[in-house]
């Protein structure tokens, strides 16, 4: 279960951005403060103070609805400019599925979410290659380490302008990819139709990460899996460590 | 007559001359346009159960874990340990059957505020769908378009789809069947009840802005059958905002935890007719509103409008006098309408004014429980005779002149590539059914298991992880920062015991309720206790969905008090009562009737869910057992369908006795930890169910060696094999188990007095069915499951 009582570290405190629509809020909530042990609050979109928070998660749902285009009323809500400036002062953000969305209108991630390309919506577990295991959200993992984490959205055809791939690609951005069973990138792995079987990438800086994915869906065994939980434990390693040289 | 009579004022609103004399004795005086309006809609069989009532009295209601049965919004259940479940089923098949997305995102979003009304939240739904033929390209379109739109409203919402099912008839081609199921966690503490009570109290109307949608929703869509001009009917089909819903989820449950609340009803079926009639009734008091202050979409509203639409997303909220403002402040924060249109009297009266003109003024109890009540002639059909006659020498044999198929193998890719039978994949990966992380058994299995969260539980002080927080603009949160020295680990607490959790199950099948209804809505409640207890739980009790035929038709009246005879008799012998649920008639298009069909969602206890079990095998070498006997039975069946393209025959006989024995040595077995997989037989027979145990297994798991001939009823022996290979034998289980355990499984079936038989062993990669000695089936086990996994996207997609 959680990561122990003993500890007497200070615990590692996660935001979880709560928009109108917003539904797996309360399931990060879930993993950070009943799975992991560390510290969460709700941070309601309308909110514009984001002191002493060392990691923001920017939930999945439909904020608004979706209705114009996922995330494109998200990115003016007053919170956005606030993550936009914790982002530059190197505090971690995590967009998980229309998070990821919501980062990409709000130009904090490079590209843009199409339809799926089967022009349903997708809900199963999906093979995750992990691709660059030195980000702040993947140092306890393995590099090439495959990590079975769900999917559910209807708009995760990740894409971008074939220039802005290949530098993704050539700085080691991309940091999840769809894969087989063998880890392959094939076709038939690609839940939807996503360039390149792009799964989750982070930005110049390696601090801000969206995924579609939902590793908060699979933290613990009796779910079925437990490897998002090395998401989560790597952002709160990467605090640790921070914090630990900080002092220094 | 020359000239066509003009359209009698009663029939315009979908009443009977004597009703419009009743309402005239009842109200002293001819009543108003609006007021007539009104009666119609609460006095439509939707909304009044006039003809259903005197026979859901059958029904039992009353259990060990049941806190409210039929009467309020939903059933609940006191699970222990502060877990409250409310739960209920509803159809939507008529908007369904003429705006198949509309229909069913509307449906779904129905049932949600049933359970949110009283405080709950929802935490998953379940959906049981009938549809005609997949060659027809409109049922294609229809099956689309319901699915999509349970998608679009159940994933936008957060509340996962977790399980349900899905047949094929002919009989459903124009009237499709949307059951849905929403099961609620309680959420404050207390259940939330629509009543109005305190004269004085303001009423406030919240949610969706009122508009011209859905009007004579209730009354002419739903009371009465399809004709050649239903296409003409979908204006009174409603259009969803799921978005809408969410945020009246999030603020009324915020509002259920204040004690400024007095009482919530939803505005369904008859909008705010019904609420407001209702809330009253049941409280014995009277309303008296300004329907100029309901906020409407456009201007110019009439007063007859505004009491009869069936637009979306709207709450019908009594609160105490003098709080007016920070509930309208709750309201405001979410972003969603919110305005007092009037107040509780004591008059009994529901009196509608538009400014200071009053334009209705109706005794509340008048509309909502004083509608007439009818026993209608009820007659045994005359297709009965002829439908259940099946002389089995006139089936042939597979091989044999008439037989479509040459052997076993060719027999069972026919049964697996159905779509009655194939794996409904491509439905539920459409649904997000992970969504608030409790679903641990994930759809495909014999029932839904979801884990209870000790966090989730009402008065928890950790009860934020609920949802969104309690007060989002305080920047401190709940939880958070306010007590940064709480103990830190999971909770920051111990639980208090091992983790709970319910299974859930909607089942039923029109064909046996169509060739006898009795043994039909019996099966109905036997298979869904039976399939929660294959996943490891203890039936707790059932909401039902009654699909019916035009019950003014003698032969559909009997069909519908002989199917509730059989649940009654079924959930007094299961130990199963029926908390309420929904009756739906008038399913039938230009005389072609649906098979009667009864829907149980059944609710389910685990004490312990590491006690869940899944269908799949899970290690080569297991022993594969049958719990039950297998007899000979094709009639009703889906072979019997496939091979001869008719219902016919008896269905499959079902003993109560033998089916409460079933239950009680499975639970027994799987808490005891005897048993490593557990799956019904049903539809498909033996047969299927061991394919399907292969197709679910675990890797090196996936195939079986067996005997489909062990567990023959005495005197069955050598009888037709095709039966016995696709007969659908009632109460059976198909279990496995590791070999040192067979022994202790073997005395524990003795003792239940429960016929236990030995078929064979689990192998990995190949199903090999035999009977004695003669191979009937070798095939490799994925060849076989791409085409049952395959076969509904090809049927669907191309």
């Amino acid at each position: 279960m959680g990561a122990g009582g003993a500890r007497r570290k200070p615990r590692v405190r996660f935001g979880v951005v709560v928009f109108p629509g917003s539904n797996c809020d309360a399931d990060c909530y879930h993993v950070v403060r009943n799975v992991l042990g560390e510290e969460a609050r709700y941070v309601w979109h309308a909110e514009t103070d984001l002191t002493g928070l060392d990691c923001l998660i920017l939930p999945g749902g439909f904020s608004y609805g979706d209705y114009l285009r996922t995330g494109a009323i998200a990115r003016f809500s007053p919170v956005m400019g606030e993550v936009a400036g914790f982002a530059a002062r190197g505090g971690l953000v995590i967009g998980i599925c229309n998070g990821f969305q919501i980062l990409l209108e709000a130009g904090l991630l490079p590209g843009a979410m199409l339809r799926n390309d089967s022009l349903q919506f997708r809900c199963h577990y999906t093979n995750l290659k992990v691709e660059n295991a030195e980000t702040p959200f993947t140092r306890l993992c393995r590099p090439g380490q495959i990590l079975r984490i769900p999917i559910a959205h209807g708009e995760g055809n990740y894409t971008a302008a074939p220039g802005v791939l290949d530098e993704l690609e050539r700085t080691g951005r991309v940091t999840f990819r769809y894969v087989d069973e063998r880890g392959e990138p094939s076709r038939e792995a690609n839940p939807n139709g996503s360039a390149r079987n792009i799964a989750g990438i982070v930005n110049e800086a390696g601090n801000v990460l969206g995924l579609m994915p939902h590793p908060e869906r699979c933290s613990e065994e009796v779910l079925g899996s437990a490897d998002g939980r090395l998401i989560f434990e790597s952002i709160v390693d990467h605090v640790r460590s921070r914090r630990g040289a900080g002092s220094r | 007559m020359t000239e066509p009579a003009a359209r009698p004022v009663w029939d315009e609103v979908g009443l009977t001359a004597d009703e419009y004399r009743m309402i005239v004795g009842l109200l002293g005086r001819e009543p108003s346009h609006t007021e007539l309006g009104m009666f119609g809609l609460m006095w439509s069989e939707h909304c009044s159960y006039k003809t259903s009532k005197v026979h859901l009295r059958l029904l039992p209601q009353e259990g060990r874990r049941i806190l409210v049965g039929p009467g309020e919004n939903a059933g609940v259940a006191d699970l222990g340990d502060g877990f409250v479940v409310v739960w209920k089923i509803e159809s939507h098949n008529h908007p369904s059957a003429i705006e198949p997305y509309q229909g069913a995102a509307t449906g779904v979003g129905g049932i949600l505020r049933d359970i949110f009304t009283m405080g709950a939240r929802p935490i998953a739904c379940l959906d049981s769908l009938r549809f005609g033929h997949l060659d027809d390209r409109r049922v294609r379109y229809l099956v689309g378009g319901v699915v999509a739109g349970i998608a679009g409203y159940g994933n936008t919402t957060g509340i996962p789809t977790v399980g349900g099912e899905m047949y094929f008839d002919e009989c459903y081609k124009d009237n499709c069947l949307v059951n849905v199921m929403c099961v609620g966690l309680l959420q404050g503490g207390r259940i939330v009840r629509g009543r109005a009570e305190g004269p004085g109290n303001p009423v406030l109307i919240v949610g969706n802005r009122t508009g011209r949608d859905g009007i004579h929703g209730a009354s002419l869509l739903a009371s009465r059958e399809f004709d050649e001009k239903a296409e003409e009917m979908r204006p009174a089909v409603q259009v969803a905002d799921p978005f809408v819903e969410k945020l009246l989820i999030e603020a009324c449950l915020e509002l259920s935890g204040s004690d400024a609340l007095v009482g919530v009803n939803d505005l369904g079926a008859a909008g705010l007719t019904s609420a407001a009639s209702e809330m009253a009734s049941r409280a014995g008091t009277g309303l008296d509103l300004d329907i100029g202050l309901v906020p409407c979409r456009e201007p110019g509203m009439t007063p007859y409008e505004v009491m009869l639409s069936e637009s979306q997303e709207r709450m019908l909220v009594v609160v105490k006098k003098g709080r007016e403002r920070e509930v309208l402040d709750l309201f405001a924060k979410w972003g969603v309408s919110a305005a007092v249109i009037g107040r509780v009297t004591a008059d009994g009266l529901l009196r509608v004014r538009e400014g200071e003109t009053v334009v209705a003024e109706i005794p509340a109890r008048a509309l909502a429980h004083d509608a007439p009540v009818y026993d209608r002639p009820r007659a045994e059909p005359a297709y009965l005779a002829e439908a259940r006659a099946l002389d089995p020498a006139e089936v042939p044999e597979p091989g044999q002149p008439g037989h479509p198929d040459r052997d076993y193998p060719a027999v069972l890719r026919r049964l697996l590539a159905s779509p009655n039978l194939a794996s409904k994949e491509w439905v539920w990966r459409q649904y997000d059914h992970m969504v608030r992380t409790n679903t641990v058994i994930l759809p495909g299995s014999d029932a839904a298991v979801l884990r209870l969260k000790w966090e989730d539980r009402p008065r928890d002080e950790t009860a934020e992880g609920n949802g969104a927080p309690a007060d989002p603009a305080a920047p401190a949160g709940p939880g958070g920062p306010a007590d940064p020295a709480a103990p830190a680990g999971p909770g920051g607490r111990a639980a208090p015991g091992p983790v709970r959790g319910i299974a859930l199950s909607t089942d039923g099948n029109g064909r046996y309720t169509y060739l006898d209804p009795f043994t039909g809505g019996a099966a109905a409640v036997a298979e869904a206790a039976r399939n929660v207890v294959c996943a490891g739980a203890e039936p707790v009790g059932l909401t039902n969905c009654l699909n019916f035929a035009n019950p003014e038709d003698p032969g559909v009246m009997w069909q519908f008090r002989r199917a509730i005879e059989g649940m009654a008799e079924a959930s007094r012998v299961l130990g199963t009562p029926v908390t309420g649920g929904n009756v739906s008639f008038y399913n039938e298009t230009m005389d072609t009737p649906i098979f009667p069909t009864p829907i149980v969602g059944m609710l389910g206890y685990l004490e312990d869910v590491e006690h869940r079990m899944t269908a799949g095998f899970k290690a080569a070498g297991d022993v594969v057992l049958l719990a039950g006997e297998t007899r000979l039975e094709l009639g009703g069946t889906e072979y019997l369908k496939l091979v001869t393209g008719k219902v016919r025959g008896l269905p499959p006989a079902l003993d109560l006795e033998r089916e409460r024995s079933l239950q009680a040595f499975l639970l027994e077995a799987i808490r005891g930890g005897l048993v490593r997989s557990a799956h019904d037989c049903a539809e498909g027979g033996l047969a299927v169910a061991l394919a399907e145990c292969a197709f679910l297994a675990e890797p090196g798991a996936e195939g079986v060696e067996a005997d489909v001939t062990a567990g023959l009823t005495p005197g069955a022996a050598g009888g037709r094999l095709d039966a016995v290979m696709f007969g659908e034998s009632q109460s059976r289980v198909i279990i496995s188990c590791q070999p040192a355990k067979v022994e202790i499984v073997r005395a524990l079936a003795r003792r239940h007095g429960l016929p236990l038989a030995e078929l064979g062993t689990v192998r990995d990669g190949r199903l090999r069915l035999r009977a004695g000695g003669a191979v009937l089936v070798d095939e490799e086990t994925e060849g076989l499951r791409r085409l049952w996994r395959e076969a509904l996207p090809r049927a669907l997609e191309g």
